[in-house]
């Protein structure tokens, strides 16, 4: 293939570098020295990460553990454009202010539904197995070209803005990946195998009802704990569904599995765990309470579980 | 049940990461914590820890990608105006209030997801520059400037609607990732089923997560007229804050 997932790591990896030397270079910063070394063994992740010994990378995530929890990462000084100025450039841009931004999506739907197949020579134009994320790359850095153009800007000027909303978001941003991390340690760890078996061992599913919402509350409260409802589809449908639901009660499997991921999925909406989801989110919208957008998803997650066990109950045994 | 007992003792790890949340300690230390909790109760030696925590962060760098990438165009956009322009835009449309508007993007965004096309939309690219500055706007114009609680309680709301429509809409697209891996667990566990009807099972929760997350938006409306109402002469449009707090 021609553009793979590879080329994003390096991209990220410099975007992060570049982030790490401004960072360094400011004195205003409050914590200068902790942020830049932060930023700068995160970019090492990208750049170098798949070629050094896993266990020095292992040595690099504690040291960004312990930096964010001793409150090391800070936000620097930038220079904002004062009201009248940020209202004046809207006056006179206008809709052209839309079109990057929409740019975005554009070239990624493009790219993925459109070029995914196109090859040149024997090669593949976008990596096949990362299609998405790839044409969404291509997308950022046309729309930076175009951005550039409209607003006479220089790509710098767009690495000092990466830089700010990097700021803004501080740790946040790598704690996706930190509980990515913890979900593979948890099923090497066989954590998963012991919910499965103490949520399965002490609840009498002689009832067929009782059985149908032991697996939809299963999904959601495994998919709670781990923060993905992939993680908790094998263990719950292995512990409960394929031997119960389907074994002993007949029920229909394509039903089950699908209200049952969308359980899982109602489990998302109310964990801290799925970060990328809820937590950051919650810091890009420079919010207080990093979990109020769980407060919000709350109500619909928590009443749509309780619809989706009279759905599958109903819908299981037409 | 099987009788074959499996280890509980990493379930240490499952208590270490409630306890770190529940005492609100930082979720990176949390984290790592439980990591390292969790890995020596299943019996692992110092060196195979570390190398679990590396090789768990490694495979996992595609996660960040999506956020890092798009902040270069926004941030430059949003020094441009981007966000004043949204809430601009969105003041014209007389009819528009944040519930009307975000229940419009909550259709779409479910929609689209269910045609495949998952990447119209996100928090980075999506609802920070566009979506929350238009809920912000359309309420503004009705009941002019708004309290700091009242601005984040319509941002949360943009960002959990964007959440909704993407998870119940995406897992009806057949060639979801979520249905692939549905389907060939099942089939390794003996029981074939098609993936289009693992799809189309999905249809009824979808319209359910629709209509009750769309209620909710409505009440929304509800709420801010009565917690705004008294406090703003609806017939002087109001000029759209500018600059926000971090």
């Amino acid at each position: 293939m021609i553009l793979s997932i590879q080329h994003l790591y390096i991209l990220v990896g410099l975007i992060l570098a570049i982030t790490a030397v401004m960072t360094l270079a400011d004195r205003q910063h409050p914590k200068r020295y902790t942020s830049a070394l932060f930023w700068g063994l995160y970019s090492l992740v990208f750049l170098v990460g798949d070629k050094l010994p896993p266990a020095l990378v292992g040595v690099g995530a504690i040291a960004m553990a312990v930096i964010a929890g001793m409150r090391g990462v800070g936000a620097g000084k930038h220079d904002e454009p004062t009201p009248a100025q940020y209202e004046a450039s809207a006056k006179r841009l206008g809709n052209k202010l839309f079109m990057p931004a929409l740019a975005i999506p554009l070239v990624t739907v493009i790219g993925t539904v459109l070029v995914s197949k196109v090859k040149i020579g024997d090669a593949f134009l976008l990596d096949p197995k990362n299609t998405t994320l790839v044409s969404l790359g291509v997308g950022c850095v046309a729309a930076l070209a175009l951005a550039c153009w409209l607003t006479r800007e220089t790509p710098v000027q767009g690495m000092r803005e990466s830089r700010r909303l990097t700021d803004a978001l501080g740790w946040a941003v790598v704690l996706p990946q930190m509980l990515g991390m913890l979900g593979l340690v948890f099923s090497d760890a066989g954590v998963g195998k012991a919910v499965a078996y103490v949520t399965t061992s002490y609840i009498n599913m002689d009832i067929r009802f009782v059985a149908v919402a032991v697996y939809v509350l299963g999904m959601a409260l495994f998919t709670i704990i781990m923060g993905n409802g992939f993680a908790a589809f094998p263990v719950m449908t292995g512990g409960v569904g394929v031997p119960v639901l389907v074994g002993v009660y007949h029920g229909d499997p394509a039903v089950m599995a699908a209200i049952g991921m969308f359980s899982g999925y109602c489990g998302t909406l109310m964990t801290p765990m799925a970060a990328n989801f809820n937590i950051v989110p919650a810091a890009l919208l420079e919010l207080p309470d990093k979990n109020a957008v769980i407060r919000v998803q709350i109500p619909t997650a928590a009443t749509l579980l309780v619809v989706n066990i009279f759905l599958m109950y109903f819908l299981m045994f037409r | 049940m099987t009788p074959d007992i499996p280890h509980l003792w990493p379930l240490i790890g499952v208590a270490v990461i409630i306890a770190g949340f529940v005492l609100r300690f930082n979720p990176m230390l949390v984290v790592i914590v439980t990591a390292v909790a969790t890995a020596a109760a299943a019996g692992f030696g110092p060196m195979a820890i570390l190398t679990a925590i590396g090789n768990g962060f490694i495979k996992t760098r595609n996660l960040p990608l999506i956020i890092l990438l798009p902040l270069a165009v926004i941030g430059l956009l949003e020094r441009h105006g981007l966000r004043q322009h949204a809430q601009n835009w969105i003041s014209r449309i007389k009819s528009a209030t944040a519930g009307r508007l975000l229940i419009v993007y909550l259709a779409a965004r479910e929609l689209t997801a269910a045609m495949g096309l998952t990447s119209l939309g996100g928090h980075p690219q999506m609802v920070r520059p566009l979506l929350a500055p238009m809920a912000e706007g359309a309420t503004e114009t009705r009941y002019g400037k708004l309290p700091d609680r009242i601005r984040h309680k319509l941002r949360a709301y943009a960002a959990a609607t964007d959440n909704v429509g993407l998870f119940f809409g995406e897992d009806i697209f057949v060639a979801f990732g979520a249905i692939v891996l549905m389907t060939t667990f099942l089939h390794e566990a003996g029981i074939d089923v098609e993936p289009l009807h693992v799809a189309m099972w999905g249809i009824p929760t979808a319209i359910a997560a629709f209509i009750i997350h769309a209620w909710r938006l409505r009440r929304l409306d509800q709420a801010l007229a009565r917690e705004l109402d008294g406090a703003a002469a609806s017939d002087v449009p109001a000029v759209p804050a500018t600059q926000e707090g971090c």
